[in-house]
């Protein structure tokens, strides 16, 4: 009994410990510990023997192959020399990036803020450059390239065209239930599966569109073998997926903008347009990025369209950074998949964490 | 929608239908139902393509069943009827997983998640680091030292054990509830890929590759953090009154969980169970590397039906993603009502 006593006198003294401790086991065993034996493997070549690997320590050499080395074209692009345009949109990003920091410092300066600040800084240059040296000079991008146009330009498409049907819908009209259901059916569809019926809507000879195609005069154009054919189609795809994500969440967002503040503009006489813009936007527009940060940290890991649809093909035109690891992960090669993923991991938190902190976070700041 | 207000309509409310010039009316009714068709026409596709035989596959595109083409339901038997073994088993194997690993992730996420939101904690950093230090070093002496696993992992716990308090106190950086929350949100970002390669070899070592548990467990964690996070910020705009007299009754923190928190919060826990259902029930790059065939899920045995001899049999495939779509339909008409509901407070707090 009084041992019964004590262990519950235990369990109610540590109870926030134990409902807490599942959930963090969970992550130190098959996230954190994953997490530090692949930079692990990032350092090392990986052999494997009858039954068994051996792990041998080989410094930079993997992120040397991947950056500089022979691998540099598939993940980075081909260089050769910049081009006049190249040249005009890399000074100009440089420009604009230097004018950036050097406000920053002047304005208010810390530690902390001024080195996270300069690891952005430095991700953008390269980033820029990257694509000043690639795409802008005529020369094909690597799967970085591919992996941020995905990300950049689907989830732009995805937020416009998201945004203004959830506004259409947050209208007062007929059969706006109707229009809410159906608009959400993409999402309850597999990937693989929106990866396969794109590929049936796609095609030139079969699919519904053939006669359209003929007509137009591209009945024998194969998209896959065109590598922006091929991006855009993805892109396509992935949009079609993922629209009803930013339309539900973005129409909860307009439906949540509290009535009486519309009333007030209006009864001052503001337009329409002018109470969309003075009261529904700024009111929306937190919320949307939070959504959009969301939508992007998925979309840096995008593999399941690109496999299913295009192999990552013409050439490495459509593949991802993911696939590529994954690509090197089937080769065997542990090593480099380890290191591919680490670069993605590191664009990835880059990106997403500047993101957070300069767009999200600086709203609620200049709230305050 | 630029339409000037007109004067005298009731202005707090969003313009009804009457109230729009034509022109709006027109423009707003040819874009929803032109984004309808755009969504629907490719679901109807895959509908009728399941009841095509090849010829009506291959000899060009044919539109309405009965008039273009006559429907068979041929690929429906050659999945359900002919290969039925594979078909049920990755069907079945899916439902269990999926079931699985969102009950355990809503579980143990809801916990933590009201955890953080009604308790303090104040881990110290110091000894935080000397713990990641510890598994690196495990880590390490595993993969490339060669020794035993067990063995390192027991030496290390150990070691844990007996040092952690004398580390912890040589310098105190304590951290808050909003950093372990903020750390547990964070795994989202992690893309699979970069887990996974470690997850496998991990799963090897002690030979549960291809099995039922090793893809629940993953799932679990990969998925745990959106249910922390949607749960976090609904269980903080919960009123706390009726805990905290139940707590003065003396109920304790799992009683007042289990009987007063969980039902206050269906419809955060509705939206959430549907979100985490639909993405572990989609999920395909981590399936790809931990089954092979015993555990093998429906996206890999729909991916993999790219890879027959006689090419892509397009109607079996549609027949496969049809049957794969059912459930998630099934569910979210079950959960519908809550889903905007729940789904936003996440969002709007961020």
């Amino acid at each position: 009994m009084s041992r019964n006593s004590a262990l519950n006198e235990w369990l109610d003294k540590n109870m926030g410990r134990i409902f807490l401790a599942p959930a963090v086991t969970l992550i130190l065993i098959f996230s954190i510990f994953p997490l530090i034996a692949s930079l692990i493997l990032a350092f090392a070549r990986v052999r494997f023997t009858g039954g068994g690997f051996k792990v041998r320590f080989a410094g930079w050499r993997n992120f040397d192959k991947q950056l500089f080395g022979s691998e540099q074209f598939h993940l980075l692009g081909t260089f050769t020399e910049i081009s006049v345009p190249g040249w005009l949109f890399g000074l100009l990003a440089t420009g604009g990036l230097v004018w950036w920091m050097v406000r920053y410092v002047r304005s208010r300066f810390t530690w902390f803020g001024f080195i996270g600040r300069l690891i952005t800084f430095a991700m953008a240059l390269g980033l820029s450059w990257m694509f000043a040296a690639t795409l802008l000079s005529g020369n094909p991008f690597g799967t970085v390239g591919t992996t941020l146009f995905y990300v950049i330009v689907g989830c732009g498409i995805q937020f416009v065209i998201g945004t203004a049907l959830a506004f259409a819908c947050s209208q007062t009209i007929r059969g706006s239930t109707y229009f809410r259901v159906i608009f959400f059916v993409p999402m309850m569809i597999t990937p693989i599966g929106v990866g396969y019926i794109f590929r049936m809507m796609a095609d030139t000879t079969k699919g519904p569109f053939a006669n359209v195609w003929q007509w137009v005069g591209l009945g024998e154009f194969a998209w896959a073998a065109d590598p922006w054919a091929a991006r855009v189609f993805i892109i396509v795809a992935d949009s079609w997926q993922w629209i009803p994500f930013v339309f539900i969440m973005m129409l909860a967002a307009f439906e949540s903008v509290p009535r009486d503040l519309g009333e007030a503009a209006e009864i001052d006489g503001a337009s329409r347009w002018q109470s969309f813009w003075e009261i529904t936007w700024p009111h929306v527009l937190p919320i949307a990025a939070t959504v959009m940060l969301i939508r992007a940290i998925e979309a840096f890991k995008i593999v399941d369209l690109p496999n299913i649809m295009t192999s990552g093909g013409p050439g490495i035109a459509t593949e991802s950074v993911s696939l590529q690891a994954y690509y090197a992960w089937r080769a065997l090669d542990l090593g480099q998949a380890s290191a591919i993923a680490y670069i993605l991991l590191f664009i990835t938190v880059v990106i997403c964490v500047s993101f957070f902190n300069l767009v999200v976070l600086a709203r609620v700041r200049n709230q305050r | 929608m630029s339409t000037p207000a007109r004067p005298h309509r009731s202005i707090f409310e969003p313009p009804a239908i009457g109230q729009m010039s034509l022109a709006t009316k027109i423009v707003l009714y040819s874009v929803l139902i032109g984004w309808s068709l755009f969504v629907l026409f490719p679901v109807y596709w895959l509908l009728i393509t399941s009841f095509k035989e090849a010829t009506a596959v291959n000899e060009g595109p044919f539109f309405i069943p009965w008039v273009d083409f006559q429907p068979s339901l041929h690929a429906w038997k050659e999945l359900f009827v002919i290969d039925y073994a594979d078909t049920l088993r990755a069907y079945f194997n899916s439902i269990i997983i999926s079931l699985a690993a969102t009950a355990l992730s809503v579980l143990v996420g809801s916990m933590a998640a009201y955890a953080l939101s009604r308790v303090e904690y104040a881990p110290n950093l110091i000894t935080i680091l000397f713990f990641v230090a510890l598994l690196a070093l495990v880590a390490v002496s595993v993969g490339v030292w060669g020794i035993d696993w067990r063995l390192a992992a027991a030496v290390g716990v150990a070691l844990f054990f007996f040092l952690a308090r004398a580390v912890g106190n040589l310098y105190q950086v304590r951290l808050q509830n909003g950093d372990i929350l903020f750390w547990i949100i964070s795994q989202r970002i992690l893309a699979p890929i970069v887990v996974v390669v470690p997850i496998y070899m991990m799963f090897q070592s002690v030979r549960m590759l291809d099995t039922h548990l090793a893809i629940i467990l993953t799932y679990t964690v990969v998925n745990m953090p959106i249910v922390v996070w949607l749960m976090y910020d609904f269980f903080n705009s919960i009123p706390r009154d009726l805990e905290e007299s139940a707590q003065l009754d003396g109920a304790t923190m799992i009683g007042i969980f289990r009987e007063i928190v969980l039902p206050l919060s269906r419809a955060g826990l509705a939206a959430t169970t549907l979100l985490v259902m639909i993405l572990s029930w989609n999920e395909y790059l981590l399936a790809l590397f931990l089954s092979t065939s015993r555990a093998q899920t429906m996206p890999i045995l729909v991916a993999a039906m790219n890879a027959g001899e006689r090419g892509i049999l397009w109607w079996t495939m549609s027949v496969a993603i049809i049957v794969m779509i059912i459930p998630v339909v099934v569910l979210a008409v079950i959960l519908q009502k809550y889903i905007s509901k729940g789904l936003l407070v996440g969002a709007v707090k961020g």
